[in-house]
């Protein structure tokens, strides 16, 4: 057993990453003093706003409509959120979700479990029952107290449309409705206040850490303990704020917040718009679909939070979650066909290990009726290495191999040919090594020998590492120094709300090599992020763009 | 002169014989209406019947050769081949644009993006999430859409929310409505006011809710006042959207003018998951737009909106043919050219396929009598998309058309020659036309101020 300190240990790390870790202090490299950013202002994710409401309200709630898509931005759509606008149709969408919610609220059958206060009658205003309500839920709707202009006016709002619609609650639903197509609600804000410690200088309220850390860690809004705690002050201690990192990542919820972060990381959105050939894959179903992407996080989470293992193991672990469906295209046994889930453990013989052999990540990095090594190989670059694939040129051709009268049977001899043209060649370089190691896996990810009658070669190699199957692929994407770099710099940008700058070099040389001391664990990570005064530095807010607030690239891709 | 509403009877089964699928003009009761000085169709009553405007957007252009006949100069008369026979039945509706050019100034081609970016904003894109200026429907909503229940409407008949080609930049991308339950829900739901009621009575709740609503965003604007220059342009935006949600409320107080062409359309059917399993098979997204174009159609001739926009398939063609392993667009790029033919024939199937879904749009504005003429007659649809020859990526000549008359305005039944003028001829014409006070528009070698006089009245 090798302990964290151990010069054993530190040694084996060394090997490990090479170059990189030569100035790694022991376990805890300490943290730089890092370049902050300016003040943010980030929309809420469909996703925050459905766990928002949930968690306030009950997930009773039924919310409708559609808001306005993110753009993914360095690799995450969190970072999107953060330059995200709300378009006339958006807010309206907002406007007509937050009228049937507070409805809801409001209604009969929940106003007594919902609404503390009783009014006095029910055909009239009741200010002061008013006055509390939206004291108590407002602090949680904009995650600080509310400002008393801002609870006047919806004091004023409940008065008036009572005193018209002769309905007390119907005057609590007006007020509700509005508070939840404010920006202080649908924006996350990050509220500044002069820091005491440095003066002239701003630091983050304490509420708006505590909304920082609740969407990064429980991809929610704050609890009222949280609120509470920042009511306190304590998010301004260090110790005191350690402690609520801990607590947070011990609870339950932290697990919906890893979900929501490796969702985001893996691009699962995707799974919303997934389809396959009904007549090519008859396999293939919805249910299928929702199974390989809840089979994707199951897995995820089970290993990085249950078992607390190396994060690079995920690309050669043998252990997964199946339901019956899965199971039938995965070709096991599982002892509950029913559609619930059982843990499964493949075998050393079994071509199946690690994430990249799901059907999950093989049906969404394909074709509709076939699979894709280029988008394979595309999304291993870009979402789990964080390098960046060249679009294709503008006059792509394919039709000369694509030819059905050619000799050219499998993915790899098309693409071999294919690669030939001088225009194609540098990008398909990049790409198609690592997707075709994945060919025994077909459109759906059902695994497969030979194409059209042609034994399928999946040797290749990542990076210099040589393999010659999808375990091989999975165990040199364990070794490449782009694998845990990426998820440090992900993690990174999903907390902040961006990615970080080349003025935050420091900061990720650090956190890269904390992540290594640290055994390569994505808890650790997380907890190391979420304590990290980094996380928490503003700098004045800025009317222009800065030159250092260019994005950093972690790894560059050779393009030959 | 009294106002006659419609008989409610033969409408409504004029209606339900279109959504069942076949597109069908009906003689409808004839309404009392003149023109006015400018040839603009006068509704019963005097009033000028308004004068909309809407985007169809189809992914992979043409078939070189085989869609429509090149000409050498501009004149009346469009020659329709084989990709487009369909289209034949339209040829007094519409303008076809030829030939004109999309200079990029040295930027890169981003494929599938750029062709669509710079001929509805008229500035080429700097990276391919860019989008530098407004959409053409926005500014021309900016400037007809501000008294209407809905500033502009966004549907899609493939299924993809996110693939939606009206944009006020690259961050504010609104989603567009894909399913015909959600999208009738909120056009002629619960806050529908049908224009021909006669018994209007305001809701006096209204009132409150809208003094209400602004009392808040009062107060928030004054509480923002500290942010950052790029949050307070996100925020004016943001004003700008609640905007129209209070103009929303405002004009549920007032009573509505009469609109003689509307009837409330029936209620679409929830699709069953076997349909929504194949929403991008071609046959699947044609059937959606039928449902959704009628939806569509009866809120522009309810004036609940003056702006719509409907993608029939996205810039990706993600659609489908069942049992083909590619979807339309890798068709174009993966299957060989017939040397008999002289084109991909599957990819040629799609192509058809979105020229007969252009046809079956336009029936159905067509299909509604409204003033002297047809709902088609009073818009202006701008119909266009992102690539010229979707094998090599061109956009050189990327395929567009302007529908409809725009209420007397424009002239229709001409194919436009450019002669490499660049592209923005077109948006700068259409925009003009539908009153956009511009005196040029677009940036670099895309901005022009030459409108095309050949197709104005």
């Amino acid at each position: 057993m090798l302990h964290c300190g151990s010069p054993l240990r530190q040694t084996f790390l060394l090997g490990l990453a090479g170059a990189l870790l030569l100035a790694v202090g022991a376990c805890g490299p300490s943290e730089p003093k890092g370049a902050a950013a300016p003040p943010d202002m980030r929309r809420l994710t469909d996703r925050q706003y459905h766990n928002a409401v949930a968690d306030l309200f009950g997930s009773d709630i039924e919310i409708g409509g559609r808001t306005d898509p993110l753009v993914r931005t360095d690799g995450l759509l969190a970072v999107g959120a953060r330059t995200a606008r709300i378009t006339p149709a958006g807010l309206e969408q907002y406007s007509v979700i937050a009228k049937s919610i507070a409805a809801q609220v409001t209604h009969k059958s929940r106003r007594e479990a919902l609404i503390s206060c009783k009014p006095a009658t029910l055909d009239a205003p009741d200010d002061v029952c008013a006055e509390s309500y939206y004291k108590q839920v407002g602090k949680l709707l904009y995650r600080r107290p509310l400002r008393e202009p801002e609870w006047q006016n919806a004091v004023k709002s409940a008065h008036d449309m009572a005193v018209a619609s002769k309905d007390f609650y119907r005057g609590i639903a007006t007020g509700l409705a509005n508070m939840l197509v404010t920006p202080q609600f649908l924006f996350v804000i990050d509220d500044t206040e002069p820091d005491p410690a440095n003066a002239g200088q701003q630091r983050l309220t304490a509420y708006a850490k505590a909304a920082r850390l609740s969407f990064f860690l429980w991809d929610t809004t704050p609890t009222p303990e949280l609120i509470a705690a920042a009511e306190r002050g304590d998010l301004h201690k260090p110790g005191a704020l350690s402690n609520i990192v801990d607590e947070m990542i011990a609870s339950p919820r932290f697990e919906e917040g890893t979900r929501a972060f490796f969702s985001d990381f893996l691009g699962l959105e995707k799974f919303e718009t997934l389809e396959k050939d009904s007549l090519i894959y008859k396999a293939f179903s919805n249910v299928v679909a929702n199974d390989a992407q809840e089979e994707l996080l199951r897995m995820i989470t089970d290993h990085v939070i249950s078992q607390d293992k190396d994060y690079r193991d995920l690309f050669t672990t043998r252990k997964t979650f199946l339901t019956g469906s899965l199971a039938r295209i995965y070709r096991v046994r599982v002892e509950r066909p029913d559609g619930a889930w059982v843990p499964h453990e493949y075998g050393p013989d079994d071509a199946r290990a690690g994430i990249l052999t799901t059907i999950g990540f093989n049906a969404v990095a394909s074709h509709p009726g076939r699979s894709s090594p280029t988008l394979r190989g595309k999304a291993i670059r870009e979402s789990l290495l964080c390098q960046h694939v060249p679009d294709p040129p503008g006059d792509v051709d394919f039709s000369l191999f694509e030819d059905p009268n050619s000799p050219n049977k499998t993915a790899r001899q098309r693409l071999t040919a294919h690669a030939t043209a001088p225009a194609c060649a540098g990008c398909h370089k990049i790409t198609d090594p690592i997707g075709l190691a994945l060919e025994n896996f077909d459109g759906i990810g059902k695994y497969r020998v030979d194409e059209n009658g042609e034994k399928i070669d999946t040797s290749g190699d990542l990076d210099g590492v040589a393999y010659k199957d999808p375990q091989g692929l999975g165990r040199a994407m364990h070794e490449n120094p782009a694998t845990p770099a990426c998820v440090v710099r992900r993690v990174w940008s999903y907390a902040a709300g961006r990615a970080p700058t080349n003025a935050q070099k420091e900061l990720t040389a650090y956190l890269d090599k904390a992540f290594i001391s640290d055994g390569y664990k994505f808890v650790s990570l997380v907890r190391r992020i979420a304590k990290s005064d980094a996380l928490y530095a503003v700098a004045p807010p800025q009317n222009g763009v800065a030159a250092d607030r260019r994005p950093l690239r972690t790894v560059e891709v050779q393009e030959n | 002169m009294s106002i006659l509403l419609p008989k409610a009877l033969p409408r409504r089964a004029a209606l339900r014989g279109m959504l069942g699928g076949t597109a069908i003009s009906v003689a409808l009761p004839f309404l009392d209406c003149t023109l006015n000085n400018s040839g603009t169709a006068l509704a019963a009553g005097g009033q000028a019947l308004p004068v909309r405007f809407g985007t169809w957007y189809w992914g992979m252009g043409h078939t070189p050769g085989h869609a429509i006949k090149e000409k050498r100069q501009t004149e009346k008369g469009i020659e329709f081949l084989a990709e487009c026979t369909s289209l034949m039945r339209h040829k007094e509706d519409l303008n076809f644009f030829g030939n004109f050019g999309m200079p990029l100034d040295g930027r890169a081609n981003y494929t599938h993006f750029s062709g669509w970016v710079a001929n509805r904003t008229g500035s080429a894109p700097n990276h391919a999430n860019d989008v530098p200026a407004p959409t053409m429907d926005l500014l021309i909503a900016d400037r007809i859409g501000n008294e209407t229940r809905f500033k502009t409407i966004d549907v899609s008949a493939s299924g993809i929310a996110r693939e939606n080609y009206s944009a006020r930049n690259g961050d504010s991308r609104g989603a567009a409505e894909i399913s015909p339950v959600a999208l009738y829900a909120r056009l002629f739901g619960a806050d529908f006011v049908d224009p021909n009621t006669r018994d209007f009575k305001p809701d006096p709740t209204i009132m409150v809710e809208k003094s209400a609503l602004s009392a808040v965003m009062e107060d928030t604007r004054s509480y923002m006042k500290t942010i950052g220059a790029a949050d307070k342009a996100r925020l004016d935006e943001y004003f700008t959207s609640l905007r129209q949600v209070e103009n929303q409320l405002a004009l549920q107080l007032e009573a509505p003018a009469p609109a003689e062409a509307c009837l409330v359309p029936p209620r679409p059917e929830e699709p069953s998951a076997d349909r929504l399993s194949r929403a991008r098979e071609m046959p699947e997204v044609m059937a959606n737009q039928r449902i959704l174009a009628q939806i569509l159609a009866m809120a522009v001739a309810c004036n609940q909106t003056n702006v719509f926009n409907m993608v029939f398939t996205d810039n990706f063609a993600s659609v489908r043919r069942t049992g083909e392993t590619y979807t339309h667009h890798l068709l174009t790029h993966t299957e060989v050219v017939d040397t008999k033919l002289g084109y991909q024939p599957l990819t040629f199937w799609f192509q058809k396929a979105c020229s007969d879904g252009w046809a079956e749009y336009l029936d159905v504005f067509k299909g509604i009598k409204e003033g002297s003429g047809t709902l088609l007659d009073n818009c202006l649809i701008f119909a266009s998309s992102e690539t010229n020859y979707a094998k090599l990526h061109t956009i050189d000549g990327v395929p567009t058309y302007l529908a409809g008359k725009a209420g007397g305005r424009i002239k229709a039944g001409y194919h436009v020659v450019g002669g490499g003028d660049p592209i923005t001829r077109i948006g700068f014409t259409a925009m003009r036309a539908m009153g956009v006070p511009l005196e040029k528009w677009g940036t670099k070698s895309l901005q022009t101020s030459k409108l095309i006089t050949d197709i104005l009245a």
